[in-house]
């Protein structure tokens, strides 16, 4: 069952082959026979069989959607009415959601199951899933290894199978790189797209929710739901949303690939970049054109990006304060005291870091060079990325620079976490929509293709990115043991 | 550019964040290694260049000025770690 595609899930819903209970029962035994990779930090499995049995109900009397009874997990960002949602951080280890984020309730509303809330980098900062309160995340295809972060629970369910697909947010990569390293689908959409609100904030100007899952169809099915305008959210689009399932079969003749020559410069490790190459090959015979372009201020993105990802989370960060909700320090002599203590023992070492950081690049004499310069190294790069996607429909390079790299291998050196973020930090500054897509293996690990569109082109890429998965199969791909 | 111990504890104190005091060495270093980074920045000369605070250039959405919430106030301090009266309660500010 778990490795069958939405629509062939919701076709035995209604022939009849299985009950959504079942298909429930059989996500919940995997969670438990899967329990070493700690992709999950809450199960809630009494809600999950009362939202199955309801879903049942719905499919009898014809009102269900194409989601209804489908068992999916909520990266634990997403607040979740009387669920526990931690960030990933013992700062809000003890708090129970109030009411639920806009995603949560689409994805209710359409009779989805909720199985439970999935690990991840505390406060979505992190590459590695390293960062988590609740411990490492262990990638399925080599358990020594990392599964990317920040939503790293989130790829590491859907790969082993233990949700049929999953939500994701993204700041600077946090679904496009553990959804490649592995070997899943995912998609960060437009910024505005997919509503913020109830989605804890790191970076507001940069934080994107999007789904993560087997395929491109698995992953239109989502964002169909996820997708639209909410009065809640004042950064929300109030555009239409295209039907994203519709626009899937569109032939690719006559699509124009954009190669930024700076995203396969030094650093790119050789194996993947033949993967890439590979994929990119595939689209020529696909009827695809490929020119080259360029990004020339590329090189400034990590450092903008840190900046203001930092600045942003150190106000955001700021609400978490020791009197409202949250952690609390025992015994508080004054208040300044109950500010710092509470806030030093919730917070771990790398979100400090970054409070940090961003306290200090705000701070009086500072803010002209650092967030200001950042802002304006943000519009050349947004401009690189128009000049670029005026020549072409869709630019493509590799996620990651390499393969998942081993647990505990980067955490001694923060920077060198911080530069593998390089192909995919530039598109959240220029707020464009990318996905990452399984285009092959490097050493028995996966390697993930990026598409990179306009604004508001989710459409076209999970189209280009579905007709390259009708002739190729490197997403059906399991780890071994997970099949 | 290097921070100092001394600026890590300025900063940790405008930022009302506890650092243990052995961990002052490895934030110092840490920091110093990300502002080198940041630093690269200035090479590029960004003189009339507009700052970018949107990634889509749009300005915030307004809304009448309307009640459109109920009120919650038991419903959200049913979290908090203490209460009285519907207050919320902290160490004593004012002897």
């Amino acid at each position: 069952m778990h490795t069958q595609s939405i629509s062939q899930l919701a076709q035995s819903l209604r022939s009849g082959a299985f009950s959504s209970v079942e298909l429930t029962r059989h996500y919940l035994q995997r969670i438990q026979a899967h329990q070493a990779l700690n992709a999950y930090i809450t199960v809630t499995e009494a809600q999950a069989l009362e939202a199955a049995a309801v879903a049942d109900q719905r499919l009898a009397d014809g009102t269900a959607t194409l989601l209804t009874g489908i068992p999916i997990a909520q990266k634990d960002i997403f607040c979740t009415l009387g669920v526990k949602t931690s960030c990933g951080s013992k700062m809000l280890d003890n708090f129970i959601a109030p009411y639920n984020a806009t995603v949560v309730d689409n994805f209710n509303q359409a009779g989805a199951v909720s199985l439970g809330k999935l690990n991840m980098d505390e406060f979505a900062m992190g590459s590695s899933n390293e960062t988590s309160f609740y411990g490492v995340v262990r990638n399925p295809w080599n358990p020594d290894t990392v599964p990317g972060g920040s939503s790293g629970g989130s790829a590491v369910a859907v790969a082993a199978g233990l949700a049929v697909a999953a939500t994701g947010t993204d700041t600077g990569g946090s679904i496009r790189q553990p959804a490649a390293l592995c070997g899943i689908t995912g998609l960060k959409p437009t910024y505005g797209r997919v509503s913020r609100y109830g989605m804890i904030a790191y970076a507001s100007s940069l934080d994107q929710g999007g789904p993560m899952a087997r395929s491109a169809e698995d992953a239109a099915v989502l964002l169909q739901v996820m997708a639209g305008f909410d009065g809640k959210d004042s950064t929300s689009a109030d555009l239409p949303v295209p039907d994203y399932l519709a626009a899937l079969n569109q032939p690719l003749s006559g699509l124009k690939i954009g190669l930024p020559k700076e995203f396969f410069g030094e650093g790119l490790d050789s194996g993947v970049a033949e993967v890439i190459m590979a994929a990119v090959a595939e689209y020529r015979n696909l009827g695809a054109q490929v020119i080259e372009v360029s990004m020339p201020n590329l090189n400034l993105a990590i450092p903008a990006y840190y900046v203001i990802a930092c600045a942003e989370s150190s106000a955001n960060l700021s609400r978490y304060d020791g009197v409202r909700f949250g952690h609390r320090c025992a015994n508080p002599q004054d208040l300044t005291d109950l500010y710092t203590r509470s806030r030093g023992e919730g917070f771990g070492k790398e979100v400090k870091r970054r409070i940090l950081m961003g306290t200090y690049a705000l701070s009086a004499g500072y803010y002209d060079a650092y967030y200001l310069k950042a802002q304006k190294v943000r519009r050349l790069i947004s401009q690189d990325f128009q000049q670029a996607l005026a020549q072409v429909d869709v630019i493509m390079s590799p996620v990651t620079p390499t393969t998942a790299f081993g647990i505990g291998e980067k955490l001694a050196d923060p920077i060198a976490m911080y530069l593998a973020d390089i192909y995919t930090i530039a598109i959240n500054l220029a707020g464009v929509p990318a996905m990452s897509i399984p285009a092959g293996l490097s050493g028995g690990l996966p390697v993930g293709l990026q598409l990179i569109g306009n604004h508001f082109s989710e459409a076209r890429l999970l189209n280009i990115a579905h007709q390259y998965q009708q002739v190729t199969d490197w997403h059906t791909l399991t780890p071994p043991g997970f099949a | 550019m290097s921070l100092t111990a001394d600026d890590v504890n300025k900063i940790a104190h405008l930022a009302r964040l506890g650092i243990d005091s052995q961990d002052i060495e490895s934030y110092t270093k840490d920091l110093s290694g990300m502002l080198d980074l940041m630093t690269q920045m200035s090479k590029l000369d960004t003189s009339g260049i507009e700052p970018m605070a949107h990634p889509l250039d749009q300005v915030q959405r307004l809304r009448a000025d309307a009640v459109t919430e109920a009120d919650q106030r038991a419903h959200f301090q049913a979290l908090a770690p203490q209460v009285a009266d519907g207050l919320y309660l902290v160490p004593k500010v004012i002897e």
